[in-house]
């Protein structure tokens, strides 16, 4: 009986998790079909960018300059057990262009732009916004989900790269004031060791986990519950689900890029 | 002309429409009546789109509601919701133009905002509060925004859905006065929900009560008061004796 019972609830939950997978598809679907399908809302669209991307900026700044620079520090003294140190400006290079710029920032935009994107639509939901945009003959998947999702796989890439080049300049600023490096020689050997497919990769990885945070923002907010209750359950979902992807679509473009 | 051809809906276990049927003619202003989670919202919102039916037919002018051009279709409607419903990052003459800002009707700006102000004079808002958000407004002057809202592309057909929820006697009975007035004015057929009595009088020609996920009782607003059903004649006088039971 007890065995019968947990073979029920492994099933059900196999179930909601297909189901769910599923759904999310279908909503990618359909957001991809009306980013090419006209009507398309211009104002929306400039709204999604300046908020995503212009709004963003500080705080991928500030993680980025202090990632940059704890990481100099971390390379430095792990590379000093082997008389390494001269690596420190390639690896903090590689380091934050390949892997912590982009993930710290599609986190960071989980955090700020996923919540705030959820809590937004659920609360329209919650409050017969979506319902009075089809009354007043608009798509709500293409007078909100579209624009977001489109403004965050164009303009997170861009804060990649910007979070790429601060995280440099805060190992830069470390190595150089705390440990010692030549500021002309450290420039020479980041410049010289990073390679095009190391920012291309950065700039894709950016990208797809924009169109993640925004997609699931979308996805959670149009879905949710009633009430305060259903409007802090699709923010928590949202940032959760996006944080997860996030870091599963990372390890699989890494693999894509450099596995071999 | 609007016909609900025994229209059933459930979720999950409950069923809220068990065969509704009713015929709103044209140019005439129906009110629906009927306890809290009767399925008036459901009734309403399926016309919409906003919910599908699981069965039955709703047919507008003989068209099937659920087939042909949506668009075309919702263009034809006007609907005034409950909590107003306006959009917080638009301003007042935003959210009244919003049609006339984008798709099918799309007007130059200069003339949906004069458009969207005229309206506001219509449901007796001034045009300085034409730049304001929703939010600066209290509730009585969101619900005129809306009702602005809901008639700016002069509709054919207009919802209220409990028009009067949450305003002050005075101020539902300007709302009501409003609806009647407009509703008359544009020729618009009408559809109300509603269990406010003073707003059913107000706003009907005729009147259907909803119970038990059918219509109960349907005729003119005269007659309701001498309809002899015991259900309606409960819910007029607000009585807990009778046949709909009440929970205590």
């Amino acid at each position: 009986m007890v065995i019968t019972r947990g073979l029920a609830a492994v099933g059900r939950s196999s179930l909601a998790t297909l189901s769910s997978i599923g759904e999310v598809a279908l909503f990618l679907f359909s957001t991809l079909s009306h980013m090419v399908r006209p009507p398309f809302y211009g104002r929306e669209f400039a709204m999604a960018l300046f908020n995503i991307g212009w709004l963003s900026l500080p705080v991928v700044g500030m993680t980025a300059i202090f990632t940059g620079g704890a990481l100099a520090l971390q390379i430095y003294d792990g590379s000093s057990r082997f008389s390494a140190e001269a690596v420190v400006p390639q690896i903090v290079a590689i380091g934050m262009v390949r892997e912590l710029g982009p993930v710290l920032v599609g986190l960071m935009v989980a955090a700020r732009v996923t919540s705030s994107i959820a809590a937004e639509i659920a609360t329209m939901k919650v409050t017969e916004q979506i319902d009075a945009l089809v009354t007043l003959s608009t798509n709500p998947m293409k007078y909100l989900t579209a624009p977001r999702v489109l403004a965050a796989i164009i303009v997170v890439p861009v804060l990649v790269g910007i979070g790429d080049i601060i995280g440099i300049y805060g190992g830069f600023l470390v190595a150089t004031g705390q440990l010692g490096f030549n500021p002309a020689t450290y420039v020479r050997n980041t410049a010289d060791f990073l390679q095009a497919a190391d920012i291309i990769s950065s700039l894709i990885k950016g990208s797809v986990f924009g169109g993640i945070a925004a997609l699931m923002g979308c996805y959670f907010g149009m879905n949710s519950g009633r009430g305060a209750q259903g409007v802090g359950r699709a923010t928590k979902g949202s940032v959760q689900a996006a944080a997860v992807l996030i870091l599963a679509a990372n390890f699989l473009l890494t693999s894509l890029f450099f596995g071999s | 002309m609007i016909t609900f051809d025994n229209v059933h809906k459930s979720f999950g276990p409950k069923r809220v429409l068990r065969g509704v049927n009713l015929e709103i003619a044209k140019g005439t202003s129906m009110v629906i009546i009927g306890g809290s989670g009767t399925g008036k919202s459901v009734t309403l919102k399926s016309v919409l789109g906003l919910i599908t039916p699981d069965n039955g037919t709703i047919l507008v002018d003989g068209k099937d509601a659920t087939k042909g051009d949506r668009d075309a279709f919702l263009a034809r409607f006007g609907m005034l919701f409950q909590g107003g419903a306006l959009f917080d990052s638009l301003t007042v003459w935003q959210n009244v133009a919003f049609r006339l800002l984008r798709g099918a009707l799309k007007r130059p700006k200069a003339e949906a905002r004069e458009i969207a102000i005229e309206k506001l004079r219509r449901v007796g808002l001034t045009p300085d509060v034409a730049d304001l958000f929703p939010s600066e407004l209290s509730g009585g002057m969101q619900k005129r925004v809306s009702l602005a809202r809901a008639i700016a592309a002069e509709p054919e057909i207009i919802f209220f859905d409990e028009p009067t929820t949450g305003l002050d006697p005075i101020m539902s009975g300007v709302i009501n006065d409003l609806i009647r007035e407009i509703v008359v004015e544009m020729g618009a057929t009408a559809m109300t929900i509603t269990h406010d009595m003073t707003s059913v009088r107000a706003i009907a020609d005729n009147v259907a009560m909803l119970h038990d996920g059918v219509i109960q009782w349907t005729g003119p607003v005269g007659q309701m008061d001498s309809s002899g059903d015991p259900y309606l004649a409960q819910f007029i006088s607000g009585s807990a004796e009778g046949p709909i039971e009440a929970v205590r």
